[in-house]
């Protein structure tokens, strides 16, 4: 399994602010698989994935990437982790608003140390595959949702992720670019072999998905099959 | 530094706003520098050219030009002291006179003074008027001065070598008459030596016997300060017990000017609040600037960059912007300093000018250093949680 969630639970907050944010959660998500859970806000989805994605430790459980426990890792060796091996998809694509679109790609080369000819090749390459190389040297406030949405996916598939992790991809685009994108990001999980998890509490989107989950109050379950 | 170089060009208009600040404070600071080593030259470049080591003050005169005397016995005492290559008499004192281009003309306001106290026909008390500092030096001495143009000073002579500036301000020329004001003493001109200034007036070099003839109407073997040449054998402490003398190095004994402590300490005290006042201007234009990239440095976290990594995205930026707007105002302030009038007591040297422009560096790189605090702190859970780092 490329991400392993093992009986997490995540309490948020103290005293009697306390919240629990996930409660004994297990998820597994096998390479090139896409996953959606569902939910809605303040369900415990936004936690998830930030537990997933090492930005948070669970209280109890554990987190395996690419089957090593990483739960105890510290600081520095979390943003290790995220910059070699997962991929973030955020709301409203949250691009670095000074950079041209394949410069958000090369940073992420950057941030790792890489090598920039490589970097360089695999940038372009990207920005084909989601369609933006025409605008490849625009920076992000002269682009439109869909496509500041596209330069995020390419740049989530940058470092060549195990794992891709989509928060509210579609939120910020109407249905039919949102659709797009969701298309994109299952396209790319499933050639690119990455294990994805993608959060979102749109319901026309969930076809695209291998599996869809639900969450409610902290608690993933699989979706009750609804009639289509 | 790959954003912080993108992040100038994005919002180059604040950071050129910021930048024009810096360049402001590093005009000023070279005005301010200038106008220090402007005012130090034309205070005490005199003694500061001296070709000694050490200047040695009677004991009782607190190292003030103007309440020591020194004796002939001293300064005979300091030259077979250990340590001690040469010791030679300076008398200092300060005078008021008029030039006389015309010898008839200069007995003619001689005898006017020693007669009625002052120049007093029309074209006696119309020449140009000089204040003057009287350096009173035994010629071929060590201290004796190199002249550029004309004699040098000689024994048993009334011929006095001064300053180009003199020559260059008051037109004073080789073969011209010095007539002192009150004592009536006529010097004429031999020779012109390189600029050298005491007091804010120009030096004039006289045998030590003339000086001690204007400053107490005869020849008393007394002298204001004893210049000494001396090694690292040389122990002061011991020569003054022996001597009642205060010996002081040169440099220290600039403080025994009239007015230069005060001058000096005025211009430093202004300089030191302006590297102050940059530091804070600084620190909050990058307390500003990282929170408004609050939201970006915390995404730059969550894809995997170290707080180390953005702290030095963020001080190399400052120092761009500090040495880029530094670099524009020395440039700026050299400009306007060669445009400022030549007897303004300005002067350009280049440690302090560069020494100024690197402080500021350094000011401004200590206040951008503030931010970095704020920069460890940003969570990187805020860019699944928090604002986009778009909004800015």
């Amino acid at each position: 399994m490329s991400l392993q969630l093992d009986t997490i639970n995540l309490t948020l907050g103290d005293g009697d602010q306390q919240v629990v944010a996930l409660d004994n959660v297990n998820l597994a998500v096998a390479p090139g698989e896409l996953v959606a859970v569902l939910g809605p806000s303040g369900s415990g989805k936004s936690s998830l994935l930030a537990v997933a994605g090492l930005l948070l430790r669970p209280s109890t459980g554990r987190v395996s990437i690419d089957g090593t426990d990483v739960t105890d890792l510290g600081d520095r060796e979390r943003a290790q982790r995220r910059a070699d091996r997962i991929g973030f998809v955020f709301q409203a694509a949250n691009l670095v608003p000074s950079l041209s679109v394949r410069e958000q790609l090369l940073l992420i080369e950057h941030l790792r140390g890489g090598r920039p000819r490589l970097a360089e090749q695999r940038a372009d390459r990207l920005l084909e595959a989601v369609g933006l190389t025409s605008r490849a040297g625009h920076r992000p406030g002269q682009l439109s949702g869909g496509e500041r949405q596209r330069a995020g996916i390419a740049r989530a598939l940058m470092n060549e992720p195990g794992i891709l992790l989509a928060d509210e991809p579609t939120s910020a685009l109407d249905r039919a670019r949102g659709r797009a994108v969701v298309e994109l990001l299952a396209q790319q999980a499933h050639e690119r072999e990455v294990a994805t998890l993608m959060v979102t509490h749109d319901t026309s989107m969930l076809d695209v998905a291998d599996r869809v989950l639900e969450m409610r109050d902290g608690q993933l379950a699989p979706r009750a099959p609804v009639a289509a | 530094m790959f954003i912080a170089l993108r992040d100038l060009r994005f919002a180059r208009g604040r950071f050129a706003l910021m930048g024009a600040v810096v360049a402001l404070v590093a005009l000023l600071m070279v005005l301010l520098t200038g106008l220090a080593t402007g005012l130090a030259d034309d205070n005490v470049s005199a003694i500061a050219d001296l070709p000694a080591t050490h200047l040695a003050f009677s004991a009782e005169s607190g190292v003030k030009f103007n309440q020591s005397t020194v004796t002939a016995d001293q300064w005979q005492a300091l030259r077979s002291v250990p340590g001690v290559a040469d010791a030679a008499p300076v008398g200092n004192s300060l005078f008021n006179g008029h030039v006389y281009a015309d010898h008839a003309q200069a007995d003619k306001a001689r005898t006017e003074v020693l007669a009625n106290g002052k120049a007093t026909s029309a074209d006696t008390a119309g020449a140009p008027a000089v204040d003057l500092a009287l350096f009173g030096v035994e010629p071929g001495s060590f201290v004796a001065p190199v002249q550029t143009a004309g004699e040098r000073l000689a024994a048993g002579s009334d011929g006095v070598v001064v300053s180009d500036d003199l020559a260059r301000k008051k037109g004073v020329k080789v073969g011209d008459v010095l007539v002192l004001d009150r004592v009536g003493l006529e010097l004429p001109v031999v020779g012109i030596t390189r600029k050298a200034n005491f007091g804010h007036v120009p030096v004039v070099f006289a045998p030590l016997q003339v000086w001690q003839k204007a400053t107490f109407g005869s020849t008393r073997a007394v002298a204001t300060f004893v210049a000494v040449r001396a090694d690292d054998a040389f122990v002061p402490a011991t020569a003054d017990q022996a001597q009642r003398l205060t010996t002081v190095t040169r440099t220290a004994a600039f403080d025994g000017s009239p007015g230069y402590k005060e001058e000096t300490g005025t211009l430093v005290m202004i300089e030191g609040f302006l590297y102050v006042i940059a530091g804070m201007l600084v620190a909050a234009f990058f307390t500003v600037w990282t929170i408004q990239r609050t939201a970006e440095i915390g995404l730059l976290k969550a894809l995997g960059a170290r707080t180390g990594y953005v702290v030095r995205d963020a001080i190399g930026q400052a120092a761009i912007v500090l040495v880029g707007a530094t670099a524009l105002g020395l440039g700026l302030g050299l400009g306007l300093g060669a445009a400022m009038p030549g007897n303004a007591p300005f002067a350009l040297k280049p440690v302090p000018v560069l020494g100024a422009g690197a402080l500021l560096v350094v000011m401004g790189l200590l206040g951008s250093a503030v931010s970095i605090r704020r920069i460890a702190k940003i969570d990187p859970l805020i860019a699944l949680t928090g604002g986009n780092a778009g909004a800015r």
